[in-house]
């Protein structure tokens, strides 16, 4: 019985659908959003470290980490914003942000 | 056979927490399923061999993102209960559009298929052998993709540039101790002799 290449990427199919589903979820609350922006970006980082490790090419794991590195500004910068938004307007619903809206 | 076992408990137990990521009442509850995810995410890249992402998926992930979710969630004095109310109206949306996806992705991922024998000798920088997975990925990343690091590191500059200046605020009427003024304080800008006759003080 030996894991191949498909199972890693049935799991990382799973958790990014898990990631999609999840912000149709929760559309109210912006944290859990940005927690499956999370989970969306580790499945895509699941993808490449295993065509890495399945294709013996090192690139899949230097791009992973690129990701993580994106992934860490996002969640800083989105937190920032959620902050500062809740600080003007006491509430983190999505419907409540509609200043753009005219 | 041991691998094996390894890897369906750490999919098993990546999948379940991540569902209760994103099903979990409590806020907080989510952001500790967060950082369950993490770690066996973390425990499938040592499977794949992949040392260095998986410590520093601990490190940055459970260490930094998390604990950042964490301060916030704790932060934020906001009734979730309220925000989890109108929850079931996107509920039959959320289910159609998952479900297309998932099943897209199961044909995708279980349909026959298989890598060329041209796609393994055609690797941009082969796996180097009778070396750590950390020494070979920083001989790449510190030489071909040094470019790319440094542009990294940028990002993450500009990053936490913005966070301070976005959630940073003067407040007014906050006294703070000025050590400039402390220190150049003499006795003749705050001192005043006087000299009283006697029983004219008071």
């Amino acid at each position: 019985m030996t894991i191949g290449l498909g199972d890693y990427l049935a799991v990382a199919a799973a958790l990014f659908t898990i990631g999609v589903f999840g912000i149709f979820l929760n559309r109210k609350n912006v944290i859990v959003i940005l927690m499956s922006i999370e989970l969306i970006l580790l499945a895509v980082n699941i993808n490449f470290v295993a065509f890495s490790s399945y294709l013996g090419d090192m690139i899949g794991q230097v791009f992973a980490l690129f990701v993580l590195t994106v992934a860490a500004a996002e969640a800083a910068i989105g937190l920032a914003i959620l902050v500062v938004f809740f600080r003007n307007r006491h509430t983190i619903a999505v419907e409540d942000v509609n200043l753009l809206k005219g | 056979m041991l691998t094996a076992i390894a890897f369906y408990v750490f999919s098993a137990l990546l999948i379940a927490a991540a569902f209760m990521v994103i099903a979990a009442r409590n806020p907080v509850h989510s952001v500790l399923f967060l950082i369950m995810t993490f770690f066996n995410a973390a425990g499938l890249f040592v499977l794949l061999g992949a040392e260095f992402l998986a410590m520093i998926l601990v490190v940055v992930y459970v260490g930094a993102v998390a604990v950042l979710f964490l301060f916030v969630v704790m932060m934020l004095d906001v009734d979730f209960a309220s925000l989890k109310k109108g929850a079931q109206q996107y509920l039959l949306a959320g289910l159609v559009v998952g479900g297309l996806l998932a099943i897209e992705l199961i044909f995708v991922v279980a349909y026959h298929w298989s890598i060329t024998p041209h796609a393994l000798q055609a690797a941009a920088a082969a796996m180097p052998a009778h070396v750590s997975n950390t020494v070979a990925l920083g001989r790449i990343l510190y030489t071909d993709y040094v470019y790319y690091f440094e542009v990294a590191g940028l990002v993450l500059l500009v990053a936490m540039i913005g966070a301070i200046v976005l959630t940073l605020r003067a407040r007014p009427g906050v006294r703070r101790q000025s050590v400039w003024r402390q220190v150049s304080r003499t006795p003749d800008n705050s001192m005043d002799l006087v000299d009283v006759e006697p029983g004219q003080g008071g």
